[in-house]
């Protein structure tokens, strides 16, 4: 991409601790708490549980630094290339957590209530809202440390609040973008629904140099209302060089429904913990993740389907494609708490090994803990299929694109679960765009 | 279903009984360099042995508690009240007549000599810490196949026994293989010669009888190329207030084209951890299958495994767990491939009791530039009462193309429209109950040998029994 070159005004590193900022005095204090702990929780080793199979020599955040201001040219170059659905009911742009654009839902949406604002103003006008989500479940799938240090250090961010009733047709969509060599951002989404209020975000992670290295530390609330339905996508393109590390958390009420999908395409080394809370009966959780590997990449996931009231679901559906020396590692557990009865859960991990030097690490878990229940997973890992391939080939595809048709029909399945054509169409054009580069 | 459970612990009660015996040997309570020394002396053991054992020592002192991942029920052991080693003194016997009377009325009791008679090709009896009776067939003892105690295998066939021992599963394996190393006494070593199949299984009893008391056997199995052997044990323990702890390491090696069968049917009673490691190392065309059956003690922690080392070796592991009140079944298996074309079948099926806990633990490893390599990992829990626990935690690694891994959990309850039409056809329950439980085990207590799977379906039964009502 061909941003101009700006010299950074200010470079403070990562490790200095959280910098002064016009905000709240109780949202000062919390960031303050949350270096404390940052600080506190030792650095994982592989030999920890949640960090088993990782290459948690990756993690090493000396070089990464707070950003200093844009220049003009960036925001405007940002600003041109933030191009992703060709539909959305509104959408907000972030380049290294600073705020280039923000389109405001409709006037009518906006009379009923609906509220899409950059944290830092939604923790001011917002507040009571605000307070009540914004991080009140505990990280507990091996990051603790991370999401300390994005409360520490996060100055912005989405928060989108739908009310009872509302449905927005179209996306939100949400763009965060990597600027410069060894710059960290700690984006945010704060997504409230009320009852049977319905809501699709589509967030788009970015670096502007296809290889610059970066660093880039997120943290979503997600929280779905009695009957609430919400639709969550996140397109991973960061960087070749890339670390990153989101956590996740989603609260499903009384007979709401979550999904979401995540695709990983960039980074060096990206971690994704999901973690979801089925608090009532009713409540339904669709966790769908497709990852395309390639050179050294290494995708690390970590889920939590936790099931704490009876009479609740949730499916979780990933698959991989890794090539060349890429690994992947899935740690995923069911939890069915004590009296959840009548919990329905599944869980499915599927890779493809399209190299030699590729790998595949699985530990799909189950802890049940109440009876009546149904519950099982599934992990496979394997190559393509040498009589698909012989098919293909004796139609006079060549190796190469009968491999890609394989692979993209593997993987399409996935994003077909999701059942929205436009979002599909789009997420197919990213992953078709990675193997045309490779 | 009601969500209160009594289990009823009827068939414990064949083992729940003790004799006074004394002991000639006694190594005291705790663990020290001075306990290594002791051991040592009253076995006699040859140098190599006795700096084997320290190194055991050492390991085991470093190494903490894997209660980092395994249950934090471990740090109820207290180490320092076990006793380590408890013998007669004498050597094993041959005949049964000649086994002290006060020893020889438990093993009757627990009907092994009938057994032998019945279907055995040869016996050994392990009261505490030494063997006090082992015998094989004459037949079979003429074919060359060697069954003695592992004191007794390490001093007479040294050039077999140092070849394997230890190497299957090193001394710093794990916390508790390291405190087998330090302490090992009893257990069996086998050697089958090649092309030699014994036709009947060869059996091991082990027995505690004492209290606050630790068994540590150590077994190593070698079968020849082309030979075949089955091997299977069992064990009881009376029920003591105190823990007792069960601590062994059983090492296997199949050479080329040989096939082993290992069978296990631990019935301990509930206070004995039972902490055991089992590995076998399979050569090229050989087969190593553990059938594992786990029903007794408080905790038991045992994953069996196979390294597949030679060209289309092939590894099994057949699991049965039944958890009943209290009790943590904490099993699994690990697969290690390490040749092409080696394939592996991890079938894992459990029952949850009341407030027991049936864990699967399962580790599977393909790495790459290997070709054809497969594993098929089924694991499948059932749970009877609200109270029941199951958990499944698998790790797969797969590198490279070429090999094919799956793996399938799943957990479910007896339905109830499986009780119902029972119910509507004059069965009782807890009878339907019982059936349903006997029909989602049936197909791998097949596989069993006849008397233990007819043993194992009535321990279910009665282990099953009160858990409806």
């Amino acid at each position: 991409m061909a941003l101009t070159t700006e010299e950074q005004s200010q470079k403070t590193g990562i490790l200095s601790g959280p910098v002064e900022r016009d905000l709240p005095n109780w949202f000062r204090e919390q960031q303050h708490a949350a270096w404390q702990k940052f600080e506190s929780i030792p650095c994982p080793t592989r030999k920890d549980q949640p960090w088993r199979f990782s290459n948690v020599g990756l993690l090493d955040l000396g070089p990464f630094k707070i950003p200093g201001q844009l220049s003009e040219d960036d925001r405007k170059n940002i600003l041109k290339y933030s191009i992703g659905l060709d539909q959305f009911a509104a959408r907000m742009i972030f380049a290294n957590d600073q705020l280039v654009e923000r389109t405001i839902v409709s006037d009518d949406l906006k009379k009923r209530g609906v509220i899409f604002q950059p944290l830092e103003r939604a923790m001011v006008e917002h507040a009571d809202l605000f307070r009540k989500y914004f991080m009140s479940t505990e990280a507990t799938l091996g990051s603790a440390k991370f999401a300390a240090l994005h409360q520490a250090l996060v100055s912005n961010g989405t928060f989108l609040f739908v009310p009872r009733g509302i449905e927005i047709q179209q996306p939100i969509e949400i763009f965060h973008w990597l600027r410069h060599d060894n710059m960290s951002i700690f984006p945010h989404l704060l997504l409230v629904t009320d009852e049977l209020a319905k809501v699709t975000v589509i967030e788009h992670f970015r670096s502007c140099d296809r290889n610059a290295p970066g660093f880039a530390c997120g943290v979503n609330d997600l929280i779905a209302g009695p009957g609430a339905k919400i639709n969550y996508v996140c397109a991973q393109e960061w960087s070749s060089n890339a670390i990153a590390l989101q956590m996740n958390s989603t609260t499903v009420d009384h007979d709401a429904l979550a999904m979401s999908l995540n695709l990983n395409l960039g980074s060096r080394y990206s971690r994704f913990e999901s973690l979801s809370r089925l608090i009532a009966e009713g409540a339904r959780s669709d966790l769908l993740a497709v990852g395309v590997a390639t050179n050294e990449q290494e995708f690390d996931a970590r889920t939590l389907q936790d099931h704490i009231s009876p009479h609740t679901a949730s499916d979780l559906l990933f698959k991989n494609a890794l090539d060349d020396k890429a690994r992947c590692t899935f740690g995923g557990l069911i939890r069915v708490e004590p009296h959840a009865h009548f919990t329905d859960a599944y869980q499915k991990v599927r890779n493809l090994l399209l190299s030699d030097d590729s790998e595949a690490n699985s530990m799909p878990g189950l802890e049940i803990l109440a009876d009546n229940v149904r519950c099982t997973h599934g992990a496979t890992s394997g190559q393509i299929n040498e009589d698909e391939m012989f098919y293909l080939r004796s139609r006079g595809i060549p190796t190469k694109a009968a491999q890609r048709l394989i692979v993209s029909g593997f993987l399409n399945e996935v994003i077909q679960r999701l059942d929205q054509p436009a979002i599909g169409e789009y997420l197919q054009s990213l992953i078709d765009r990675k193997f045309a580069a490779n | 279903m009601k969500p209160e459970t009594k289990a009823v612990d009827i068939d414990r009660n064949k083992g729940d009984f003790h004799y006074k015996v004394d002991y000639a040997k006694d190594a005291g309570s705790g663990l020290s360099e001075k306990t290594i020394q002791y051991i040592s002396d009253a076995k006699d053991d040859p140098d190599w042995v006795r700096e084997f054992r320290l190194r055991g020592l050492k390991t085991f002192l470093e190494k903490p508690l894997p209660t980092h991942w395994a249950s934090k029920d471990l740090e109820a052991i207290d180490f320092d009240k076990i006793r380590y080693y408890l013998a007669s003194g004498d050597a094993a016997k041959r005949t049964w007549e000649e086994v002290p009377e006060d020893i020889k009325r438990t093993f009757e009791r627990l009907g092994i000599p009938e057994q032998e008679r019945k279907f055995l090709a040869g016996v050994e009896a392990q009261f505490d810490s030494e063997a006090v009776y082992s015998n094989i067939k004459k037949a079979v003892g003429e074919q060359g196949v060697i069954f003695v105690g592992s004191t007794e295998g390490l001093k007479h066939h040294p050039e077999i026994f140092r070849k394997w021992f230890g190497k299957v599963i090193p001394i710093a394996d794990n916390k508790f293989s390291a405190l087998n190393a330090a302490v090992f006494s009893g257990g069996s070593f086998i050697y089958v010669p090649p092309g030699v199949k014994v036709k009947h299984p060869l059996q091991a009893y082990f027995r505690i009888n004492a209290e606050n008391f630790g068994q540590f056997e150590r077994t190593l199995i070698i079968a020849d190329e082309g030979s075949e052997v089955t091997y299977m044990e069992g064990c009881t323990a009376p029920k003591f207030e105190t823990t007792t702890l069960h601590s062994a390491v059983v090492e296997l090696v199949a050479l080329k084209g040989a096939k082993i069968q290992y069978i296990t049917v631990q019935n301990w009673s509930a206070n004995v951890f039972n902490l055991v490691t089992k590995r076998g190392l399979a050569h090229e065309d050989s087969e190593i299958k553990w059938i594992d059956c786990n029903i007794g003690s408080r905790l038991t922690m045992k994953y069996p495994g196979v390294v597949l080392k030679g060209r289309k070796s092939r590894g099994e592991v057949l699991s049965i767990a039944l958890a009943g009140n209290g009790q943590h079944q904490d099993t699994g298996a690990k697969m290690i491939h390490a040749a092409d074309e080696t394939t592996s079948n991890i079938i894992s099926k459990s029952i949850s009791v009341g407030t027991g806990r049936a864990t699967y633990r399962g580790l599977v490893h393909v790495p790459k530039h290997l070709k054809h390599c497969k594993n098929n990992t089924e694991c499948d829990a059932l749970l009877i009462n609200a109270t029941s626990r199951t958990d499944t935690y698998p790790a797969i690694t797969v590198r490279g193309t070429g090999n094919a891994v799956q793996h399938e959990a799943s957990v479910s309850q007896v339905s109830a429209e499986q009780i119902f039409y029972m119910q509507q056809r004059g069965l009782s329950e807890a009878q339907a109950m019982s059936l349903s439980v006997n029909g989602f085990v049936n197909d791998l207590v097949r596989q069993f040998p006849m008397e233990y799977s007819v043993e194992l379906k009535r321990l279910i039964e009665l282990e099953m029994e009160g858990s409806v009502g």
